[in-house]
């Protein structure tokens, strides 16, 4: 009966086949490690986002006059609507702390290596839109900071030269930010964002099973077929999809099925997050300030800047740059340019070897050094500018972008250690 | 079925014709959702000019006056004020108000407004926007030896009595100087228009 439904529907629409193909037959190397938690993370992350964030909205007012008020409507009369707005606000910073710790697996392996470039522009991609989203919806509870975060970065756009004053004036659509901003910003947060970004997580996944994943020796499963032998090779016990083997071209070797092996495993990952994030959202729900931050508590006032700006703490090592470069044009280019640059790495990197483990050591303490400048530079974007700090901010500014000018220079001829055969 | 030869020349030729139409057609329809974002009829009537009684301003007092959602500072400055300003010049970025974006043709001289004593200026930082404070008596703490002056809290800049940028802090320029008018014998002020507009 059952097994007659599903041949009724297969034979109208490939599911069985497309979930094979994706799921219980796509061959994933079976060496994945803590690292490869993070990318279904972050997709736990989106979902509670997207169903906190469509709940918010069935309480929230998008106007100036409501938005400061119905946030707090939401958090005092609303029934479990302080669980669902801290759900959200928390979610908000959860998701760049596994979208960064996704996207430095990514560098430690390689995985941004030929030939997964484009898997790779995809989900910077996805940061970029993460990031506009994130902005965003900071502007929504209409709090100080929500509204001179929002004066900051809408600025950066005036210094433009020659249309700056006038793109400025139609992002806001008023001569200062007002409702017609946040009326805006509202329907861009959560209706255009999240299509454009559920759309791009579609292309990163489709993109990353054509060319299978990569793993933390960065060595390819699936190899030619010249009929040599395999020993103890797990993946003789297993069916995968006739599409990973070319009808018999290809070898999987080393390889698992995606389901039931990577799908339990990370069911631990969600475990060991949500343990972390579930604390954070009863007991830190504003994270010291750093997820909201205090000026946020009082309604947006235009006359009256609070003593200190800071953006949210994810945004920092960029804005760190941005004050760091003494010319408002030249601070503007360098701190999209500390963006453009990470995606930019497929080509920088010029060593056929992908994974950390078998590069140099050269590498490895560049490695590091992005690790702290990324880090220092974050940490400072948080402090007001003071001298010293600034000064601090310019040298970390300098080992961030030295990290990718030294890549490109010492990876043509690099001394990489030999790859092995099979994963270890 | 027609058994005549196809002729590529003419296929081409619609083929092309039909997408320039339809391109055209899209950039047309783009026009509405693109123009929908300028500020309605209701924002550009809230950002007209407004007016200020300044026949009750005190010396060295500091009103501000919303305009545009911005504040805008009237100031009538002191005797002393005004001496100080020629003394700060070697400090600044542009002393001599070359920026012709940031004033008025007449307010580009040394006070940088109309009448020496009345300075009006939009009180917003030319870094990033904040609003900086005023002070009128405890300025040296930030620049030394200058009483009065303006010190924007978010990344330090500092402005002198004239809104004449420092030199060595993050804002680029000095700052804006709306268009504004006296009216009615110089006891009201009328911000955002002047004799040139109005």
């Amino acid at each position: 009966m059952f097994k007659n439904f599903m041949n009724w529907i297969e034979y109208r629409m490939p599911f069985m086949e497309k979930m094979n193909l994706h799921v219980m037959q796509y061959p994933a190397p079976k060496n994945f490690n803590f690292w490869y938690f993070f990318g279904s993370l972050a997709m736990l992350v989106l979902v509670n986002q997207i169903v906190t964030g469509i709940w918010l909205t069935m309480n929230f007012e998008p106007s100036a006059e409501r938005a400061f008020a119905s946030v707090e409507y939401i958090m005092r009369e609303v029934d479990y609507g302080w669980l669902l707005r801290y759900m959200h606000s928390t979610g908000a910073s959860a998701f760049f702390v596994v979208v960064y710790l996704h996207m430095f697996r990514g560098m430690m392996y390689g995985s941004y290596q030929k030939p997964r470039e484009l898997l790779w522009i995809f989900g910077m991609l996805i940061f970029l839109v993460l990031m506009a989203e994130a902005f965003m919806g900071y502007l929504l509870p209409w709090g100080q900071m929500s509204f001179w975060g929002a004066q900051v970065i809408i600025s950066i756009f005036g210094v433009i030269p020659g249309i700056g004053d006038d793109l400025t004036l139609w992002i806001r659509g008023d001569y200062v930010i007002s409702g017609a901003t946040l009326n805006r910003f509202f329907a861009l947060h959560v209706i255009a964002l999240p299509l454009v970004l559920v759309i791009l997580v579609f292309l990163h996944i489709i993109a990353l099973h054509e060319v299978g994943s990569n793993n933390p020796d960065g060595i390819d499963v699936k190899v030619p077929n010249e009929g040599q032998k395999f020993e103890n090779n797990v993946s003789d016990k297993f069916t995968f999809h006739e599409y990973f083997t070319k009808g018999g071209k290809k070898i999987i070797v080393d390889a698992i099925p995606f389901h039931p092996y990577y799908t339990v495993k990370d069911i631990v990952g969600v475990v060991g997050f949500l343990l972390i994030f579930c604390a954070v959202i009863f007991f830190a729900p504003e994270g010291g300030g750093f997820f909201l931050e205090p000026p946020n508590f009082e309604p947006a006032n235009p006359m009256k800047t609070p003593d200190h700006i800071a953006p949210v703490w994810y945004f920092t090592p960029f804005y760190a740059i941005l004050r760091a470069i003494p010319n408002d044009i030249a601070g503007a280019i360098g701190m999209f340019a500390a963006i453009i640059a990470l995606a930019l790495l497929p080509w920088l990197d010029r060593c056929k070897v992908r994974s950390v483990r078998y590069r140099s050591t050269l590498h490895k303490v560049n490695l590091v050094n992005f690790v702290i400048s990324f880090v220092v530079l974050g940490v400072l974007g948080v402090l007001p500018a003071t001298e010293t700090y600034t000064w601090i901010a310019r040298f970390a500014s300098i080992f961030y972008f030295g990290h990718f000018v030294l890549l490109w220079w010492y990876s043509k001829n690099e001394k990489t250690k030999p790859l092995p055969v099979r994963l270890s | 079925m027609s058994n005549a030869p196809v002729d590529h020349g003419r296929r081409r030729f619609l083929t092309i014709a039909t997408s320039v139409v339809g391109g055209v057609g899209a950039i047309g329809a783009a026009v509405p959702f693109i123009a929908s974002w300028n500020p309605s009829e209701k924002a550009k009537q809230a950002g007209a000019p407004v007016t200020a009684n300044i026949s009750k301003l005190e010396p060295g007092q500091l009103i501000r006056v919303e305009w545009r959602g911005k504040p805008v500072w009237v100031v009538k400055r002191t005797p002393e004020m005004l001496k100080t300003l020629a003394a700060v010049e070697g400090q600044l970025r542009d002393p001599g108000s070359d920026d012709d974006k940031q004033q008025p043709e007449y307010a580009k001289n040394q006070h940088r407004s109309k009448k020496p004593e009345i300075f009006v200026a939009v009180g917003i930082c030319t870094h990033l926007g904040c609003s900086p404070t005023y002070k009128m008596a405890d300025f040296d703490a930030h620049v030394e030896g200058i009483a009065s002056g303006f010190f924007c809290p978010c990344h330090g800049s500092t402005y002198d009595m004239a809104g004449r940028v420092f030199q060595g802090v993050p804002a680029p320029r000095n700052l804006m100087i709306p268009p504004y008018m006296f009216q009615e014998n110089d006891t009201v002020l009328l911000i955002g228009a002047d004799e040139g507009t109005a």
